[in-house]
């Protein structure tokens, strides 16, 4: 029995064994081998990539600053990098493969290419809303136009009333023509078919990647030189709306596309007409990717600067009548403003230009967000309608919702479907 | 218990049951809904045809009064009514060249740093991140490029011809690096073409071309000032094809990734973890798996970048200053494209001279559309982007 209550007897006697459970034995000799982690690095590589950023920061500055006649950040940067890649290349030979090494260094050049990127786009949106913010600032930028004012004239007098409205006048036509026609290609492609799509197709896929000043020379050879009329919004309008039309067309192939062939079946089945279908199944089942569709083409077509500087000239008047006379637009303002020379033209040209970059970061943001993967989690605008019918003025609606509905049974049946 | 189904004895005998005729026409209300469908379709067909057809018309006076020198002269002198564009197309392919190199390898790398290296909660972001650089409108990059970068560049064009200046070959000797490099390109070409062989042997002429070529590049950096004069002239250093390259890359970066990175992403797992289980290293699984399946797409890509960077316009117009000479000095002031020409020159073209811009529409038009249709076809045409498109 003494042999079964000591733990460091790891041979049990034969009697001993009859008894059912026995703790199992330990060897306090053998140390246990930790097991391998697959999910980080060893310690030696996290040493190591360290180890490298430091020495190299070190290193670039002792270069950099005292050493060689490269000042300033971005010597500094660079040199930090390359001293980075030197001593991880030579760090990982000393106690890996040149397999190893090249892994490394590959992995080095990726990231900071990606880095680099990354770092290029943050300082365009980081410079733009920082030499705009003198301009932006005054309230007067965005209700006054640049009527009366000259170049000269402190940033408090003058501003872009007029080119955000000439913008939003060709937009509003240009998404006019191009949105109908472009969902009506994509239903084309999609819907009926046939060769002749397949041509439409290609065509409209090549039209996409079209340079945009030859859409405004299209609407100057047809508008102005065909049709003899004068550069005006409406020709801008047409421009642009040449450059939105593929994009609504391609992104709405790509949605409707998509739409599960058994909802079609299932909708003309019933003796639905082909037109009903469209109109009532596939159409609303793509409505957020079709909203996508138009808002990447509004925030393409709101910075095209070049089909507008041929079809329409830049104004210092608000000017909505997109029929006659020269319209600005915030494209158009900012290039004027950025080759006039004079320095606050120049900040005005800045404002415009952040003004501009928020309006297509938020056209941006909107198109993610109605792209997005449904969710199991209700939608924000679900949740806020629930948290609001839990307040009394909703509390009130339901109740007179319910007073009607006990009056016209036969229309909630129908409701509640 | 089943029952077979009985025949009605009511109606007697009658013929057996034919197959009625199906018809995949469409009629009444469906007719009419596919028609008009087919009309909207053919609209979108007209104006895209129209452009071309439009432009073409428009060249007809200009190749009457200009002939065929309009495509080999280079000066734009309205005064003398002498117009071509041999430098202007040089000059747009410069610029897209410059773009293309800068773009190129960042579009891959960051293509890569997105499927493979990225931590999968960042990568959302960085995809959102890199179709906004898309969408950021031209002009802003070249408010961008004006501002921020030209200085910036400007020092580095001068550091730039400062390095590479003792490197430059003069008088014979440069003649001897041309004719080797014609030499070794033609010798190369015969071997493989005209002898058909393959395999080594032929890097010894196209080892000797691309030694030549080597040799000739530090041509592209000479810029007509004295890079070591106690006050170099920094005006001679902007406004450079250099210049509008970089910012141009940086315009036609993101949609070059965006095609990469989804050929990329489209790697069959299978293959990759393969990779991993017979020992590779990420980059080695990378290099061997991911590269080559999405070989198709990084060249379409590339390709499609190349047709948006040869009709840029804004950042040209608002970086270049306009100089109508054929050359390969990307460093030093001056260059003008198609797209900038137009641009620059049309407010104040009158007559024949708005002819002759429509014409240089017309070629860019053509170049373009060559371009991206290369594109469209390698992309498709690819293991991989069979199904992308």
């Amino acid at each position: 029995m003494t042999a079964l209550l000591d733990p460091t007897d790891s041979t049990p006697t034969a009697p001993v064994r009859t008894i059912g459970t026995h703790l199992p034995t330990t060897d306090p000799t053998v140390r246990p081998v930790p097991r391998a982690s697959l999910g980080g690095l060893p310690l030696e590589s996290h040493f190591l990539t360290w180890g490298a950023r430091l020495a190299a920061l070190a290193m670039a500055w002792v270069i950099t600053q005292r050493l060689l006649p490269w000042h300033g950040l971005g010597w500094l940067v660079v040199v930090f990098a390359l001293c980075n890649v030197v001593l991880l290349a030579v760090g990982t030979a000393i106690f890996d493969t040149d397999v190893a090494v090249s892994d490394r260094v590959a992995q080095w050049a990726v990231s900071s290419a990606a880095a680099f990127v990354y770092v290029a786009l943050g300082s365009v949106i980081v410079y733009v809303l920082h030499k705009g913010w003198p301009a932006l600032h005054h309230a007067n930028f965005f209700t006054h136009d640049m009527s009366g004012v000259s170049a000269k004239d402190p940033l408090t007098r003058g501003g872009i009333t007029h080119a955000i409205a000439g913008s939003a006048v060709q937009l509003g036509i240009a998404s006019a023509i191009s949105l109908p026609l472009g969902i009506g290609t994509a239903v084309f492609m999609n819907e009926v078919g046939g060769p002749f799509a397949k041509i439409v197709r290609t065509v409209v896929e090549a039209m996409t990647a079209l340079p945009d000043i030859l859409a405004g020379l299209f609407i100057y050879t047809v508008w102005i030189i065909a049709f003899g009329l004068p550069k005006s919004g409406l020709a801008a309008a047409l421009a642009i709306s040449v450059m939105m039309l593929p994009i609504i067309a391609r992104t709405s192939d790509v949605v409707l596309r998509v739409v599960p062939g058994t909802l079609r079946e299932a909708s003309l089945a019933l003796g639905a007409s082909r037109w009903a279908t469209v109109w009532n199944v596939v159409l609303p089942t793509a409505r957020s990717g079709l909203a996508t569709a138009l808002i990447l083409a509004i925030a393409r077509g709101v910075g095209e600067t070049a089909p507008v500087l041929i079809t329409s000239g830049n104004s210092p008047y608000l000017h909505l009548n997109p029929g006659s006379g020269v319209m600005s637009s915030l494209p158009l303002f900012i290039f004027d403003g950025a080759r006039s020379g004079e320095e606050l033209q120049i900040q005005r040209a800045f404002g415009a230009a952040a003004v501009l970059l928020i309006l297509v970061v938020a056209l941006f943001a909107t198109a993610r967000y109605l792209a997005r993967p449904s969710s199991a989690k209700p939608s924000l605008l679900r949740r806020l309608r629930r948290s609001l019918s839990s307040i009394p003025s909703g509390s009130l609606r339901t109740l007179r919702r319910t007073a009607t509905a006990r009056r016209t049974p036969s229309v909630t049946a129908e409701e509640a479907s | 218990m089943t029952t077979l189904p009985l025949s009605d004895p009511a109606s007697g005998a009658q013929p057996p049951a034919t197959p009625r005729r199906i018809s995949r026409r469409p009629t009444g209300g469906d007719a009419v809904f596919a028609h008009a469908f087919r009309v909207i379709g053919a609209s979108v067909l007209a104006v895209t045809g129209g452009i071309g057809v439009f432009l073409a018309y428009q060249s007809v006076p200009t190749l009457r009064h200009y002939g065929l020198s309009f495509f080999t002269e280079h000066q734009w002198d309205i005064g003398h009514d002498v117009l071509g564009i041999a430098a202007v197309l040089s000059g747009t392919v410069l610029i897209a060249l410059v773009a293309l190199a800068i773009a190129f390898p960042l579009a891959v790398a960051t293509a890569i740093y997105i499927t493979e290296y990225a931590p999968s909660g960042i990568r959302s972001t960085l995809v959102a991140a890199t179709d906004l650089m898309a969408a950021i409108p031209s002009v802003v990059y070249g408010l961008w490029g004006v501002f921020l970068i030209q200085p910036h560049a400007a020092y580095f064009s001068l550091f730039v011809q400062r390095t590479f200046q003792p490197l430059l070959v003069h008088g014979t000797a440069r003649t001897i690096v041309i004719l080797l490099l014609v030499v070794g390109v033609v010798a190369g070409l015969g071997m493989r073409f005209g002898m058909r062989i393959k395999g080594r042997l032929l890097w010894i002429p196209f080892g000797i071309a691309a030694a030549a070529a080597l040799a000739l590049l530090p041509l592209l950096t000479v810029v007509g000032a004295d890079p070591n004069a106690a006050v170099p002239d920094m005006t001679r250093y902007t406004a450079s094809a250099f210049i509008a390259g970089l910012v141009v890359a940086m315009m036609v970066m993101p949609m070059a990734c965006s095609v990469i990175r989804q050929v990329f992403s489209q790697t069959p797992e299978g293959e990759k973890e393969g990779a991993l289980a017979l020992g590779a290293t990420k980059w080695g699984m990378v290099r061997t798996v991911v590269l080559p399946f999405g070989q198709g797409g990084v060249i379409g890509g590339t390709m499609l970048a190349l047709g948006r960077a040869l009709g840029e316009t804004m950042a040209v117009v608002m970086i270049v200053s306009p100089d109508f000479v054929i050359k390969g000095r990307i460093f030093e002031i001056g260059s003008q494209s198609v797209a900038s020409l137009i641009a620059s020159q049309f407010a104040e073209a009158q007559g024949i001279q708005v002819s002759a811009l429509l014409t240089a529409g017309f070629v860019l038009f053509v170049l373009t559309l060559i371009v991206n249709t290369l594109a469209a076809i390698v992309v498709s045409r690819s293991r991989s982007g069979a199904d992308t498109a």
